[in-house]
């Protein structure tokens, strides 16, 4: 009787954890978003998110290429100071209303003004001096120069409706403010619903931070309908615990499975693991501000960074190939320029290094090292796949070179502020490309640092090279493609011969579906779940 | 009475004072929120501009200041992420925490004292030694490994229950609570067990230690000579003489249940306050923070009352008195 009975109850829970329905997803991520308001915080979780129930005007595909979303064609004019684009006819908004240029243009208005916003969206817009609707299915936006990225940026935020806001009628926009609208929304008329209109292929259901975000599909939605119903993000954020979920059927997608789990994953046949090589990039970066440099001993006082032969040095005796067998398992691939060569700015004629102590030995002699210096290398512990692990085996790689290194590895929330304050001779970070491809991390990390150009943003190593910038700087003012890439190029190859900054590899990104499902990878590392449907 | 429950309140506000002000200055010295919550495609002006809306760009002393002018309004400061006055944001996750915390409590109790009385009194038998072997094992068990343990068993082997999150919810007084239905009590009966183990263990051994002590005594002697039924003795007068240490030990646990199940509720997705504090940790979302372990060192205080008036009710000879102890 007793036996059962708790067969009984065993049975009762059991079907209560299995999925309440067949066309219901729900996918376990590793953060959660800070918000659903698409214009608040300018980062991976909230971006992911917001994909699925807003749209930009212009998409990324897969592979960060541009293909057209809410605006259907655009032009350039001849001077590349005008872009008119041309909007998608018919395209509605989740509470029934039509979108059309005037949401566009409150879209920006917003940015710029989103109450307390912790990263603002606003660098995206600030290119643009005017936008204007000629009509209601046409955005014509001026820039004060030349400016090849407004595609990749105004395919960075998401659209919002006027009148979901509160704003009927006409907008007219303008870089100081937006006559007519006095104030704006703050998140949390995002977070419950009220202003969560969108023209995605999900609606929003509900938020409830800490426990999930509830959506569902959109079918009046224009272009092709996703598979699921109802789609839910729970946040789990531990990396056991998600694997688990996944593992009991809670849910049935989790991203960032960790690396020493899937190879049992790969075996397991209840899962299936997808990956796809995504466009970060993990470098190490130089102290390149002058003598002397904090984490150096036993150079007298003198930055060894400084010079270009101990940074040939330090990138030849690094084994690449090995860090990516044998700490990341196979899950990047070896890196020499800034980004992966599916994306747009590489030199296909910039070949992989390989290693050569003693090559590196001889050039650390020449360089007046022979006996080599202690160095400390900054990493953070708990920000990229492995980071701390490959900085221990790239230490030990240089230790080996004689050059003697300890790792310094810490938490996200110290390590970046120390960063920030320049404490580090050497430091490990990682950067991922926007859809601008080449001049994204080259405009940020190796740029001379100046804050009335925008340039330098994250160049923590404070490198600077007139001819580098000069080159970077026409790149960001030549529209036309060809031209553009040509430029990008040309400044790839200095920034190479000239060791600035060190790539070790290309992060590969894994998720893990229940078997029987797959998913279109993204080069952003974003989890977009629209893409997940049954395998064939 | 009033004279003791003024001093206690006054006490708690020091030492509130006293944490609020370490909290502050400490997370100030670990680094700037700012470095991990803007995007890193922005540039040196825009990050600039973040800081200043976030009032981080003043030294700390005024930051301070503002803090504190806030703090003699009730303003605990709004969190830098989640846009939210930071004790709205704590109080919206407490229900999910204190549901946790009192049923871990409560199986450690209905499953604990029973156990370490079977084990006081008859400590030579088969089952007791079984018992204290089972609590010393709860006890080293690490609460992280034990949590994935129970995971792995129960909702990937077995399939019984989900593997964690929180299930459904019913609104009781317009508070959302979970034990009332079959998907929220499943997804609660497994965090609540990994809490309880390490409570139970320790109610175990605090109460066998009690009983074999108590069991000894010349008044349980005499209440047997004077053919009282065994129920009465052991359920009656040895119970009521051992409970004064498991209630002060339970009482700090209830604390540190509420207040740190970082642990449990990490492993288990459980949205509760321990999984708020280590994510506004690793952020450094400050008001959060500080308003969380403010709160934290009010519920000590409070628990601590609460426990010494229980004293007085379990122990006639305890007294509370107004007058300096």
């Amino acid at each position: 009787m007793k036996k059962t009975t708790l067969a009984a109850a065993a049975l009762l829970l059991g079907t209560a954890t299995q999925p309440a329905f067949a066309q219901s997803l729900t996918a376990a991520f590793a953060s959660e978003p800070s918000s659903v308001d698409p214009l608040y915080h300018n980062l991976g979780p909230n971006n992911a998110t917001r994909k699925h129930m807003f749209e930009a005007l212009v998409g990324e595909d897969e592979n960060l290429g541009i293909v057209p979303m809410l605006a259907e064609s655009w032009t350039t004019s001849e001077d590349g100071l005008t872009w008119t684009f041309n909007l998608r006819q018919g395209v509605k908004f989740h509470d029934g209303g039509d979108f059309a240029a005037r949401d566009f243009l409150y879209t920006a208005c917003r940015i710029p003004n989103v109450p307390n916003s912790p990263s603002s969206m606003a660098g995206f817009i600030k290119s643009a001096t005017s936008i204007t609707a000629p009509d209601a299915q046409t955005i014509q936006v001026t820039t004060a120069a030349p400016y090849p990225l407004l595609l990749t940026d105004f395919a960075s935020f998401g659209v919002i409706s006027a009148s979901a806001n509160g704003h009927d009628g006409d907008v007219t926009y303008t870089p100081e403010g937006c006559p007519g609208i006095d104030s704006y929304l703050d998140s949390n008329a995002y977070n419950d619903g009220t202003a969560t209109v969108g023209t995605g292929p999900y609606k929003f259901v509900s938020f409830t931070p800490g426990e999930s975000i509830v959506m569902a599909r959109n079918d009046d939605y224009w272009g092709a309908a996703p598979h699921w119903e109802q789609i839910t993000i729970r946040p789990v954020t531990n990396d056991g615990a998600r694997v688990a979920a996944l593992l009991a059927g809670d849910v049935d997608v989790i991203e960032k499975p960790p690396v020493q789990d899937l190879e049992r994953l790969r075996n397991d046949p209840e899962v299936n693991v997808v990956q796809g090589a995504s466009s970060r990039v993990i470098y190490l970066h130089f102290d390149h501000q002058g003598d002397p440099s904090p984490g150096i001993e036993g150079t007298d006082g003198k930055n060894p960074m400084m010079d270009v032969r101990v940074r040939k040095a330090i990138s030849l005796a690094i084994n690449r190939p090995l860090i990516v067998d044998r700490i990341m398992g196979g899950l990047a691939v070896p890196a020499r320029q800034l980004v992966p060569d599916f994306m747009r700015g590489t030199d296909p004629e910039i070949a992989l290094e390989e290693p050569d102590l003693d090559e590196a030995k001889r050039l650390l002699a020449e360089a007046g090292y022979p006996d080599g210096f202690k160095l400390v290398l900054g990493t953070p512990n708990d920000r990229y796949i492995n980071d701390s692990k490959i900085a221990q085996a790239v230490a030990q790689m240089l230790t080996r070179a004689g050059i003697e290194t300890e790792v310094d590895a810490m938490t996200a929330s110290v390590f970046f502020s120390r960063r920030n304050n320049y404490e580090f001779s050497l430091y490990l970070a990682g950067w991922g490309a926007s859809g601008a491809g080449m001049a994204s991390p080259l405009r940020a990390l190796v740029a001379s640092q100046n804050k009335d150009k925008g340039l330098g943003g994250t160049n923590r190593g404070r490198y600077s090279n007139p001819e580098l910038d000069a080159v970077i700087e026409e790149a960001l003012a030549t529209v036309e493609p060809e031209a553009h890439d040509a430029l990008l190029r040309k400044a790839s190859r200095i920034v190479v011969d000239d060791v600035a900054i060190l790539p070790l590899h290309f992060e590969v990104t894994p998720w893990a579906l229940r078997a029987g499902l797959t998913m279109d990878p993204r080069a952003d590392q974003h989890t977009v779940l629209t893409s997940v449907r049954p395998a064939e | 009475m009033l004279a003791y429950l003024i001093r206690r309140l006054s006490q708690a506000l020091l030492v509130m004072a006293v944490m609020a002000t370490i909290v502050f200055f400490g997370l100030y010295a670990v680094g700037n929120p700012v470095d991990l919550l803007i995007n890193p495609e922005a540039d040196l002006a825009e990050q600039e501009a973040t800081i200043r809306r976030l009032g981080l760009d003043k030294p700390v002393h005024v930051q301070f200041g503002y803090f504190l002018g806030g703090l003699v309004q009730g303003d605990l400061g709004t969190s830098f992420v989640h846009n939210r006055p930071a004790l709205e944001l704590i109080l919206s996750r407490l229900p999910a925490t204190l549901e946790l915390a009192f049923l871990g409590i409560l199986i450690a109790i209905v499953l604990g004292i029973p156990l370490g009385m079977i084990a006081g009194l008859r400590p030579d038998a088969p089952s007791s030694k079984l018992i204290m072997a089972g609590s010393v094992i709860g006890f080293s068990t690490p609460n992280f490994w034990q949590g994935l343990m129970l995971i792995m068993l129960f909702a990937v082997f077995l399939g019984w229950l989900p593997a964690g999150g929180r299930g459904d919810t019913v609104d009781v007084l317009g508070i959302p609570v979970s034990f009332l239905t079959w998907d929220g009590l499943s997804h609660l009966i497994l965090p609540a067990v990994n809490v309880a183990i390490f409570k139970m263990s320790l109610v175990i051994r605090l109460t066998r230690a009690g009983t074999s002590e108590v069991a000894l005594q010349d008044y349980v002697k005499y209440a047997r000579a004077r053919g009282l039924s065994p129920t009465r003795v052991v359920g009656v007068h040895i119970l009521k003489n051992i409970l004064i240490p498991v209630v002060t030990v339970l009482g700090l646990e209830t604390g540190n249940v509420i207040a740190f199940a970082v642990v449990t509720e990490t492993v288990f997705a459980w949205p509760g306050i321990g999984k708020l504090l280590i994510d506004s940790i690793g952020l450094l979302d400050r008001p959060v923070v500080v308003a969380y372990l403010m709160l934290t060192v009010f519920l000590f205080v409070m628990i601590n009352l609460v426990v010494d008036i229980a004293y007085s009710i379990l122990d006639p000879r305890v007294r509370i008195r107004g007058a300096k102890a």
